[in-house]
């Protein structure tokens, strides 16, 4: 028994010594949205070769999942496509005793994409176009809605297949925001959501799943993600802003989505669906970290902090070349003074 | 049979030289009896933990929905209406078209490759269907995609033109639909229903062939009419099987199904089945009643696959008495 208790004793000092040789050693994690997912190992991945003591993980579960760790406390932070509703917000409270902060990262895009034999161009979309043909009261390629706004282009008579995603995403979150805010009828008979009741449509697991159902179907029209889109070289129409103009998702029109927000909120829970600027493309979103403000561990705390900073202003020059959108300069700035409030 | 071996030894007389030998013998019968017991417990209790769990993290659904839960075409995550019909419906006939078409062929196959066929062909074609039940559901799926649909997409025009006149052939066709789910379901079960079947067939005696053969049977009546019969029960098993597969199979279905929840005729039309729903929507959906109303879902399946196995050995229990009679 002795022998037991003193060997206990050796193992619990043996440890005990190495925890405070290596105090300078963080090791974090995360889990969350699965759209930054890539920028988000890159960044962590650079950031660990500059301060090699701090190691971030991150687990790509879905937004849900995300926002559920977080809230559980199995996860330092977390990450989603979609800001926390009030409800989500109650439980974290409730859970956590503190309060959890928004941080925009990078910006993300739903773009329209298509399969019509014989139209490689880029449609122009209106919003009431688009908001019809998912309600299904649009049926058809040569509908005027569709043919008034692309005019020399011939389109089929043929019926609209529309195909959406089955699986619960951001993406989806995004594209309905979007129809929510420009038609009313939208908002009320499907509303927004990660999932929504699809008042026509086939559904695919997936952006691979929609684009593989878009590019199998003739006269198919669904939405992926603008990332997806580009670098499986899919062929996708430009939208009617706010502003009225027609314009084609690019990283500088999404990053323009941003910058046209007025009145930024403190806590960054805003969607930036159909904003004002006349460069803005108008189905675009923030995907966000979630970060508990009150940190008990210093090391934590102070690495969290380091690593935001660094992200707002270098991280952000490696997105474009994994082809996301960066913040627009006036959205880094709030976020650096924001950064205070993590305690 | 433990049981018969502990009579057994306690029949012995305890003599005082055999004494330790008799009780080595029974404790390792004991032992083994107990092990044995433990493997078996542990299967029930897991299964008793899956309904519990299932029971109880649907406790918010339950209790909003009822039974309305069972017959609601309603699925709306934002409104929070949740109903299973669509789904129910959806996997019902996605199996039941699977089983239609495997089952037939799986055991005409078994049926050739135990009794008509060479040696050699035997052989050979049994190895590659044996392979066919180690491919991932995902590629089956993907076979699904890049094969099946646009096969049907050829040959549906003249489905419709050939029976257009029933309802279950009638409708836009888009590809992804019950009827490509069906058919990619029966590739799956294929392979289950034919090794199995395939083996039990083998396991005939041969006492039981040459008696057919001597009475004048000839090959195919032979085997029609006595090895089948014989192997009846091994077939049944392996459709069972093959049903609990076709029930609860995943990703293949969601790849090919449409994944679009209502309840059509037709069998051109896009579906919905209970297993694609939960793993589609289950990693985003927030919110404590859409979460049970998913996990609730997870309990009607358990219950279909209960009930339908149920009905099937009743059903084949009820024929084979008839046929012993």
């Amino acid at each position: 028994m002795n022998r037991v208790a003193l060997a206990i004793l050796a193992v619990a000092c043996l440890t005990g010594g190495v925890e405070s040789a290596s105090a300078q050693q963080v090791s974090m994690n995360g889990a969350g949205a699965t759209f930054p997912y890539p920028i988000y190992s890159k960044w962590f991945d650079e950031y660990h070769k500059k301060f090699p003591a701090i190691q971030i993980n991150y687990q790509s579960l879905g937004s849900g999942a995300g926002i559920q760790q977080v809230t559980a406390g199995t996860v330092d932070f977390g990450a989603s496509d979609g800001p926390m509703n009030d409800e989500q917000i109650k439980a974290f409270e409730a859970a956590r005793h503190t309060r959890i902060l928004h941080f925009p990262t990078v910006l993300g895009a739903d773009v329209p994409a298509y399969n019509l034999p014989g139209i490689t161009a880029a449609l122009n979309f209106t919003p009431e176009a688009l908001a019809g043909i998912f309600l299904g009261k649009i049926t058809q390629w040569n509908d005027p809605a569709i043919a008034s706004a692309n005019p020399g282009v011939k389109l089929p008579k043929a019926d609209i297949v529309v195909v959406h995603r089955s699986d619960g995403s951001g993406t989806t979150y995004c594209w309905t925001d979007y129809l929510s805010k420009v038609s009313p009828e939208w908002e009320k008979r499907a509303g927004r959501g990660t999932s929504i009741k699809w008042p026509v449509g086939l559904g695919g697991k997936g952006n691979e799943g929609v684009s593989g159902q878009i590019k199998q179907t003739p006269n198919s029209l669904g939405y992926v993600e603008l990332i997806f889109a580009i670098q499986n070289k899919m062929t996708y129409g430009k939208m009617r802003n706010a502003a009225g103009q027609f314009v084609a998702a690019t990283l500088d029109s999404v990053s323009a989505a941003a910058a046209s927000v007025k009145d930024m909120p403190d806590d960054f829970r805003v969607s930036i669906t159909n904003p004002p600027g006349s460069a803005a493309y108008p189905i675009a979103t923030f995907t966000w970290l979630l970060i508990p403000e009150k940190i008990g561990d210093d090391a934590k705390r102070k690495a969290i902090k380091t690593f935001l900073e660094w992200m707002l202003t270098d991280g952000q020059k490696l997105a474009p070349a994994l082809d996301y959108a960066p913040l627009p300069a006036p959205v880094v700035a709030k976020e650096i003074k924001a950064i205070q409030k993590i305690q | 049979m433990p049981g018969s071996a502990i009579t057994a030894v306690d029949a012995r007389p305890p003599g005082a030289m055999p004494r330790s030998l008799f009780q080595r013998l029974v404790s390792g019968d004991r032992i083994a009896y107990l092990l044995t017991f433990l493997c078996a417990a542990s299967v029930v209790l897991v299964t008793i933990a899956l309904v519990w769990e299932l029971y109880a993290n649907s406790g918010p659904s339950r209790r909003q929905f009822g039974l309305k839960f069972l017959v609601s075409s309603d699925w709306d995550p934002v409104a929070g209406q949740f109903g299973a019909a669509p789904f129910i419906y959806g996997t019902l006939v996605t199996t039941a078209l699977a089983m239609l078409i495997g089952v037939p062929l799986g055991v005409g196959a078994a049926i050739f490759l135990a009794e008509l066929a060479p040696p050699g062909i035997s052989s050979g074609l049994t190895f590659l269907i044996e392979l066919l039940a180690a491919v991932p559901s995902v590629i089956i799926g993907l076979l699904g995609i890049f094969v099946v649909i646009p096969i049907l997409r050829d040959t549906v025009p003249y489905l419709r033109g050939a029976l257009g006149w029933m309802p279950l052939f009638q409708g836009p066709f888009y590809g992804v639909s019950l009827l490509a789910a069906g058919i990619v379901l029966s590739i799956m079960i294929l392979p289950f229903i034919i090794s199995i079947s395939r083996e039990v067939i083998l396991a005939v005696p041969a006492d039981q062939r040459e008696a057919a053969l001597a009475l004048g049977a000839t090959r195919w009546e032979m085997t029609w009419d006595v090895v089948v019969p014989y192997a009846k029960k091994g077939i049944v098993g392996s459709i069972f099987l093959a049903l609990a597969r076709s029930l609860g199979e995943t990703m293949a279905v969601t790849m090919v199904v449409g994944n679009t929840p209502q309840i059509a005729a037709s069998l051109f039309a896009p579906g919905y089945s209970i297993a694609a729903v939960i793993a589609n929507e289950f990693a985003e959906a927030t919110g404590a009643l859409y979460q049970s109303a998913l996990v609730e879902l997870g309990l009607v399946l358990f219950g279909l696959t209960m009930a339908i196995n149920a009905a099937a050995r009743l059903l084949v229990l009820s024929t084979s008495g008839k046929g012993s009679a």
